[in-house]
């Protein structure tokens, strides 16, 4: 943790891989400042990042998706230039992207040798291409009909199945780009077995991952990026996991604070007041491959925050409540009246609302205007046939342009004209309109400028000073001690625990974010089918 | 109201396009009449702007133009919800040709002509069910579905009227296409065509189910995360859909009294897209405009009848007329529309 813990690679024989001093600009950000990264003969080393760190950049550059504005690579010791993810492979540099880009519709065999099919004469040779689809298969010791679909494998099997087909291009270099995002306990076992297999064989293996937990299990070495700039290498065994995520969100965090005090409270957070019902209750609320059985409650005028990284299981928390997905275990109460499961359409009526973190892809109608944009949740609430007059969807638009101070030229204009931050208080004008009992913001103060996100902050104490109950969805850790009376903590799709007055603060989340799990099997801390 | 049209000023709203066309195309036949050497002049006999009263009704090329265009724009009306949620209805050829099979049918086995009228309809609306439910609740591509009832209906339109015309004598079902109130002496298709119109207007515009449709088409994800019942209303957009057709069928088979299972609404599915998309609707999904389709049908229709005007052989009509619907089509292009709007600005 501290810089002279720091390895210092010892520079006797070249690196498999050496990245030196990358820059990456895009137009107006620069995603990528002077990076530097290596990675050596039979290694897995781990990438690790915040949301725009720039990890996906650098997985880029690697793949030869896209060239870098200054910087070089080498491969043992000779500069490359990949200019396309064909070119990196011929190099030996072989990705494999979150999103598995397997024709679904294909054969295994067909898969890992699609689109360097051995042929003669133009004509593909089926035996050959079978016989090395099996040498990659192999490699990896897992055995599966090579004449089977793709799309009837598990996900994890279609994980290995892309990993084969980087193989088959004698790859030297593999880089995984969240390889085990969608994988249960099991399976990212699996393919941990595999990767441990092909680090013996003398792979080099770039591991990207939010998952701390299973960068300790297989790790050697660990990279932070933070904002696009190196924060450091370490190797895993001298990297504690408080330092770690201090490296990567930036903040500091003090050792000594794990002390009792901050240690995890994981009762209180599933037991309702004595008096009245909370405005939102759920009880061991949880869904296969999405989060562990999660218990919460909020009342009234009160905000609770859900923290933890990305990928912690916070937004499918979060959909869980709102009725978004079914969970398949556990219920959610709104006032004590249990909701229906899995349907939206109920919590609204319950008086549940919900900002989604992705504000264009799920919440917006980009085309319609501020006015439709506003109207829309309230107009759903009183059903198709009870139109509201046009007189009152103006008011309604007028007062929320005013009342939130809507930067737009005018209610007509089409929300996808506005800035982010105009276009996250329509979102919050929409749910504000039909006056919710409960309002779950996800990231609403993502990708939006000071100013504006100041304003949201200001708008989400004085809901919360007017009763509404909040559940709050951040990466900004500042943000939910600030906002919130309490929080959850999530981490690996679990509840790590819960922090409340003045034991809520940064480092305490941090740590509790960073904190080992008490289970011994580290390596299979995501969401677990057994644990409900 | 709450129509997009109402808010928009009159040259942003998409229904303007196919309305020029339609006058450009009238003003380009004058024209012909009046400069071509032995032409028939403005309004002379045969002229394209003549009105000559026939049996007591107005006739002429413009009235041909709205009693032609009248099936069109009810299918192009029923098609345009369907392609505003991301969607698209082949089958609403077949389906004329099945309501009016059924409808012939059955009245001349001596059934009301009332009842047949009504049986063909529901029958229109139960083919549209089957394509709403298989495509909403069962999520079969609407190509697929719809393309099966292509092929499927007018199969079945054959085996009812068992693969003849049926011709038939009844002047309730004669009155759909034939008919000419006394009290508005235009053609009755035109007249089925434009209260439809504004039917449709009124149920999508002065209730939310316009908007619900437009927000399932534009974003699914954030429709559903608002509790839009997004399944039920797809679903209802190919039933209105395939009542449409069925109504466009009754016309089609009125206007030769009997009905042709081979025939009757060949190529109108193509007709019908072609009228939503000219009126400014995106195949995308999303917004719509119930004008501009209208509008857009009739458009089509009175190329068809500029094509008969200027006697252009049925072999070489095709050409002139593709060549006018790309031109439509161009001009109301994203990227020229965006340097008509530009210009707009620039001059105030």
């Amino acid at each position: 943790m501290t810089p002279a813990e720091r390895l210092n690679h010892p520079a006797a024989s070249p690196p498999l891989v050496d990245v030196r001093g990358v820059v990456m600009d895009y137009p107006g950000v620069r995603a990528l400042d002077r990076v530097s990264f290596d990675l050596a003969r039979g290694e897995i080393h781990a990438l690790m990042g915040e949301n725009g760190a720039g990890k996906s950049t650098l997985v880029k550059i690697l793949a030869g998706r896209q060239r870098p504005t200054a910087g070089t690579i080498r491969l043992g010791g000779t500069e490359i230039r990949p200019a396309s993810t064909r070119h990196a492979e011929a190099h030996g540099v072989s990705t494999v992207f979150q999103e598995i880009d397997l024709v679904p519709t294909l054969s295994v065999a067909d898969n890992i040798c699609l689109g360097r099919e051995p042929t003669r004469l133009g004509l593909v040779r089926r035996p050959r291409l079978r016989a090395r689809a099996a040498a990659a298969l192999r490699r990896l010791g897992i055995a599966i009909d090579l004449d089977r679909t793709v799309e009837e494998l598990p996900t994890a099997i279609q994980q290995l199945v892309a990993i084969s087909r980087a193989l088959d291009c004698d790859a030297r270099v593999l880089v995984l780009d969240e390889p085990t995002s969608s994988l249960d306990a099991s399976e990212t076992g699996t393919l941990f077995e595999a990767l441990r297999r092909l680090r013996e064989q003398g792979l080099g293996i770039v591991f990207v991952t939010h998952f701390i937990e299973q960068v300790y299990a297989i790790a050697d070495r660990i990279t932070v990026l933070r904002n696009g700039a190196r924060v450091g290498c370490w190797t895993t065994a001298a990297l504690s996991r408080e330092a770690l995520v201090s490296a990567m969100t930036g903040r500091r965090l003090e050792a000594v604070h794990r002390g009792p005090a901050a240690a995890p409270e994981r009762e209180p957070i599933g037991a309702p007041a004595a008096h009245a019902p909370p405005a939102l209750a759920a009880r061991d609320l949880g869904r296969r491959r999405s989060i562990h059985p999660v218990s919460l409650h909020v009342s009234c005028g009160e905000a609770l925050g859900l923290a933890g990284l990305l990928g912690s299981g916070r937004t499918e928390l979060a959909r869980l409540l709102f009725g978004a997905d079914a969970p398949d275990t556990g219920r959610v109460e709104v006032e004590g009246r249990p909701l229906p499961v899995g349907s939206v359409r109920a919590a609204i009526a319950a008086g549940v609302a919900m900002t989604p973190e992705d504000r264009k892809s799920q919440g917006l109608l980009l085309d319609f205007s501020v006015r439709e944009n506003i109207v829309l949740a309230l107009q759903s609430r009183r059903g198709p046939l009870h139109p509201l007059p046009r007189a009152e969807q103006d008011r309604l638009a007028a007062h929320y342009i005013e009342a939130l101070a809507i930067a737009a030229p005018g209610p007509d204009t089409p929300v996808g004209q506005l800035s982010g931050g105009n276009q996250q208080k329509v979102l919050l004008a929409r749910w504000l309109a039909v006056q919710p009992v409960v309002l779950i913001l996800d990231e609403p103060t993502r990708g939006i400028d000071v100013g504006a996100r100041a304003e949201i902050e200001r708008l989400i104490l004085d809901l919360r000073a007017r009763g509404m109950a909040i559940v709050l969805i951040s990466s900004e850790l500042d943000e939910i001690v600030r906002l919130c009376d309490r929080a959850l903590v999530l981490r690996d799709r679990t509840a790590a625990g819960a922090l409340a007055g003045e034991a809520l603060d940064e480092s305490a989340v941090l740590a509790m974010v960073a904190a080992a799990p008490a289970s011994a099997s580290i390596a299979n801390r995501t969401v677990d089918e057994d644990a409900g | 109201m709450a129509t997009p049209a109402g808010q928009r000023s009159w040259h942003a709203s998409p229904a303007v396009w196919p309305v020029l066309g339609i006058v450009s195309l009238v003003l380009l036949n004058a024209l012909f009449d009046k400069l071509l050497p032995g032409g028939p002049g403005l309004f002379g006999p045969g002229a394209f702007l003549r009105l000559s009263m026939r049996d007591g009704v107005p006739a002429g090329a413009l009235v041909d133009i709205l009693n032609y265009g009248g099936a069109i724009a009810i299918l192009a009306l029923g098609m345009t919800p369907v392609i505003a949620t991301r969607g698209v209805d082949l089958s609403v050829g077949s389906v004329m040709a099945l309501a009016g099979a059924v409808a012939a049918s059955l009245v001349v086995a001596d059934v009301p002509s009332i009842a047949a009228l009504a049986t063909a309809l529901a029958v229109g609306a139960a083919c549209g069910l089957c394509n709403g439910v298989l495509v909403s609740f069962g999520g079969v591509q609407p190509f697929v579905v719809t393309l099966v009832l292509m092929v499927a209906g007018r199969g079945v339109a054959q085996l009812v009227t068992g693969s003849q015309i049926t011709t038939f004598h009844d002047p309730l079902l004669e009155f759909v296409g034939l008919g000419r109130p006394a009290w508005l002496p235009l053609p009755m298709p035109f007249i089925l065509a434009t209260a439809m119109l504004g039917a449709t207007v009124l149920a999508l515009r002065r209730t939310a189910l316009g908007l619900f449709t437009e927000a399932v088409g534009s974003n699914p994800e954030a429709a559903a995360l608002v509790g839009v019942r997004s399944r039920l209303l797809v679903a209802a957009a190919y039933v209105f859909c395939g009542l449409c057709a069925a109504l466009a069928g009754l016309i089609a088979m009125a206007n030769i009294k009997g009905a042709d299972p081979f025939n009757a609404g060949r190529n109108a599915e193509l007709a019908a897209i072609f009228a939503v998309v000219v009126g400014g609707t995106s195949l995308a999904g999303g917004r719509m405009c119930l004008l501009g389709a209208f509008a857009g049908a009739f458009l089509l229709q009175a190329l068809t009848t500029t094509m008969y005007a200027r006697n252009i052989g049925a072999d070489v009509a095709p050409l002139p007329q593709a060549l006018a619907i790309l031109a439509v089509c161009i001009v109301g292009s994203p990227p020229v529309a965006a340097m008509l709007g530009r210009r707009r600005k620039r001059t105030p």
